[in-house]
């Protein structure tokens, strides 16, 4: 008789709310971050991450994903960005809200959490899953999937600190996941430098996606409109008993240099003259 | 009829050429004088550029029309274009003006060997005022670099079309061109201020003023706007732009028949209102060329399924909730009507799907000509015609037995439902003269029918000179001569364009 699965996969999809990367980022008159009055959207690399575990969904039976959260943890407009995760085919979310940060232009990257503090609040959460058990309505955690970094503080740190909290394995920057639900494993391909890795690790486990793994899918209206009667769960950090008080202290944010534009030169022996000028030597 | 009809194209052609003169080493020799090297390309002595590199010059965009032109001038300043004009005014040599090149009707490109003059090198912006919105730049400035220029001031450019990377505000005024942006901000002869011209004597004409209201006498800039540059050489424009939209957004609805194109654009108008900045209709086989040559992500399978045709939604506003909670309203309404007039939709969530959606809208002319050699008919027509129109067409190729992988491969329609301008296409394996002989007058005729325009705003160009009588009376094309022999009366401002 073939060994069936103990139980279906819960997959957990973190999220973040950031400035969306079509914006100019310009630095805030206080200097202390930048300018967060402007057009946010999901980090890509998540949109990426809930992509691909409806894909997952999609390509196994479906009942083989009992369930497909996203779960973010930032201020109260974050919500938009789990409606964009539902209307994409997450079943349900949980929004571990935060403040809205005192004024929104000169706020400093205060209002978004450090890595650490999302790794352990999503460890609490996780482990809140499974106390509870599938019996206490809990959905214990089989597979996480979350961006390789976000778009804004581009720290890239947290799925690999909530490896370490958790215990489990890791599989970063995925350009491919196969997964095998009878053996519960999987097999990633992870980008590295000047090539790609194939790595096989045992569930529960730890995906961070790259940007070549899928594209993710438009939300339909119907979707959209479902989305909205999809249930949300809303906590406090405290409620998890976690604190997010920074570690990190942000002293000063400026621009980065104006470029100068390129001069001309009139002949190549101009030109190495230039070159010889500014110390390039032939070899 | 046909070769009679061609025939007397090339009479009237050679009537115009009779009394003008080819360009001469001279000629060449002297513009070395007025201009600086790099602003002389010429295949004649004394400078004698090779010929392929005149041939992007020589071209047109779609490839359909080739002139012969020995000499490109690429002036810098209004003084060198006068010079350049009073040159050719005296010796009788015929000029196109040329912007960026991507006119649909053959317009930019000579018949002959008329000297091109380029505006490309006249790129500068003069001034820009943030709080009036009145921007005035150099007439070879190309769109897209205006709109980036206006955009740290929150102002956009009152224009917007597929071309915008290339297209030249000299040649968007030239054209008058529409675009999809024309339903919120209105055509140019709204939004141009003001113009600076180099008339065909290479006089300057200094229309260059900033004023919103200025009713003293005949509004002259008027003439130039849409004259495809048979009046004069446009050198600078002042044009009044646009406060940025603080929020946008866009959907793509899926219809399940064309009929519910019309209900639709009267519920979205009612409902967006103020915010409703486009409404662009797409049918099925537009779409799937769009798709096919990778113009902005497609739809999934199950979102296109039973589709016959799509629309474009845009939203522009100045504030994100209230713009969004309209547009979730409608779409909510549209989903649970009784009898919905769309099958689904997708609403971008971010700007990069907000682009890839339009991708597939402005995409569509990039598809046609990768995917063959386009019959373009630009025309208005009542909106609720326009399957009916795409639908007659193909069927008269059918019955011409020229439907087929060898002839006419695709018939379709894709366009501004708002301004009730329709773009039919007919996508060939190659241009022949019996497809040619198929749709011509058949469409012409069919937009007379409808008392339509033959050209909503690609122009007249070398196109479609002899099918002005179906959009314009007697009466009319008679003035138009008599302007143009008024401003030109040695005819050498882009003849045997507009007018034959
Ligand atoms: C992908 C694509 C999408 C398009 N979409 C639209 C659209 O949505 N709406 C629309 O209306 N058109 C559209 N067009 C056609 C449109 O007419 C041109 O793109 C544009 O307006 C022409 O600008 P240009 O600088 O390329 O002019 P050209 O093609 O160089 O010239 C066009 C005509 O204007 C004359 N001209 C150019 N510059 C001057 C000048 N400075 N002084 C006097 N005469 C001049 C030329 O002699 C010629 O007759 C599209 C074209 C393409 C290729």
């Amino acid at each position: 008789m073939r060994p069936s699965p103990s139980r279906l996969l819960n997959i957990l999809v973190p999220v973040k709310r950031a400035v969306d990367y079509a914006v100019k980022i310009r630095v805030n008159s206080s200097q202390t971050g930048v300018d967060l009055n402007v057009k946010h959207s999901m980090n890509p690399f998540d949109e990426i991450a809930v992509e691909e575990a409806i894909r997952l969904r999609e390509k196994h039976s479906p009942s083989t994903i009992s369930s497909i959260q996203a779960i973010t943890i930032g201020p109260p407009k974050s919500i938009d960005t789990l409606r964009t995760a539902l209307a994409m085919g997450a079943d349900s979310a949980v929004h571990v809200e935060l403040p809205e940060s005192s004024s929104s232009s000169d706020a400093a990257s205060s209002s978004s959490p450090e890595p650490l503090g999302v790794a352990k609040t999503l460890k609490a959460w996780i482990d809140k899953q499974q106390q509870k058990g599938e019996g206490g309505g809990g959905k214990p955690v089989d597979l996480v999937i979350l961006g390789k970094q976000s778009i804004d503080d581009d720290l890239g740190q947290t799925g690999q600190m909530l490896a370490g909290l958790l215990g489990w394995g890791q599989a970063t920057y995925a350009s491919k996941i196969e997964l095998d639900v009878e053996k519960k494993e999987a097999k990633v391909m992870r980008e590295i430098d000047g090539g790609s890795e194939e790595v096989r690790v045992k569930l529960p486990m730890i995906v961070t996606t790259d940007l070549r793994l899928n594209e993710p899918r438009y939300a339909s209206l119907p979707n959209i409109m479902k989305a909205k009667k999809k249930p949300v769960e809303k906590l406090k950090p405290s409620d998890l008993g976690v604190d997010l008080t920074p570690i990190m202290e942000t002293l000063k944010v400026t621009e980065p240099p104006k470029r100068v534009g390129g001069g001309k030169v009139e002949s190549v022996d101009e030109l190495v003259e230039k070159l010889k000028e500014h110390g390039f030597t032939a070899v | 009829m046909l070769s009679r009809r061609l025939f007397a194209r090339c009479l009237s052609s050679r009537r115009v050429f009779s009394t003008l003169n080819p360009v001469t080493d001279s000629d060449v020799t002297h513009f070395t004088r007025i201009l600086s090297p790099s602003s002389v390309l010429s295949t004649l002595s004394p400078v004698s550029t090779p010929h392929d590199e005149l041939d992007i010059y020589n071209t047109d965009w779609m490839g359909k029309y080739r002139g012969k032109s020995t000499t490109v001038l690429k002036p810098k300043t209004t003084e060198e274009v006068s010079e350049i004009v009073k040159w050719c005014h005296d010796k009788r040599i015929p000029i196109v003006p040329q912007g960026g090149n991507t006119g649909l009707v053959g317009g930019s490109v000579p018949l002959k060997d008329e000297v091109i003059l380029s505006l490309a090198n006249m790129s500068n912006v003069r001034s820009f005022d943030p709080v009036s919105g009145i921007l005035v730049a150099d007439a070879g400035c190309i769109l897209q670099s205006l709109t980036d220029y206006v955009a740290p001031y929150d102002h956009i450019m009152p224009l917007d079309l597929g071309a915008k990377g290339s297209c030249q505000i000299g040649g968007n005024v030239s054209t008058n061109a529409g675009g999809l942006r024309l339903l919120r901000y209105g055509s140019l002869h709204g939004s141009v201020l003001g113009l600076e011209v180099v008339l065909p004597n290479g006089t300057i004409l200094d229309q260059l003023t900033s004023l919103r209201k200025d009713n003293t006498g005949y509004d002259l800039k008027q003439l130039f706007i849409g004259a495809e540059g048979t009046l004069g050489v446009i050198t600078g424009v002042s044009i009044l732009t646009a406060p940025a939209p603080q929020a946008s957004n866009n959907v793509i609805l899926a219809l399940p028949t064309f009929d519910n194109v019309v209900p639709l654009f009267k519920t979205v108008k009612r409902q967006l209102s103020e915010i409703l900045s486009a409404f662009e209709f797409i049918d099925r086989t537009a779409y799937n060329l769009a798709v096919k040559h990778g113009q902005g992500r497609a739809l999934s399978d199950e979102d296109v399924e039973g589709a016959e045709c799509f629309i474009l939604v845009e939203t522009s506003g100045g504030r994100r909730e209230h713009d969004e909670e309209k547009l979730a309203d409608l779409l909510e309404h549209l989903l649970e009507a009784d009898k919905p007039l769309i099958n689904t939709g997708v609403l971008a969530q971010n700007p990069a799907q907000f682009s890839s959606l339009w991708a597939l809208r402005e995409g569509v002319t990039e598809a046609v000509s990768k995917e063959g050699k386009a019959y373009k008919y630009d025309i208005s027509v009542p909106a609720a015609t326009f399957k009916q129109v795409v639908d007659t067409t193909r069927d008269h190729l059918r019955s011409k037995g020229l439907l087929n992988e060898d002839a006419v491969k695709h018939v379709l329609g894709y366009g501004h439902v708002g301004d009730g301008n329709l773009h039919l296409n007919i996508v060939a394996k190659a241009y022949t003269p019996e497809i040619q002989a198929a749709l011509e007058p058949f469409v012409y005729e069919i937009v007379a029918s409808h008392r339509g325009s033959v050209s909503a705003e690609h122009g007249i160009g070398a196109m479609k000179t002899h099918a002005l009588p179906y959009s314009k009376t007697e009466v009319s094309i008679a003035l138009m001569r008599k302007i143009k022999e008024l401003f030109d009366p040695r005819g050498i401002m882009n003849p045997g364009k507009v007018l034959e």
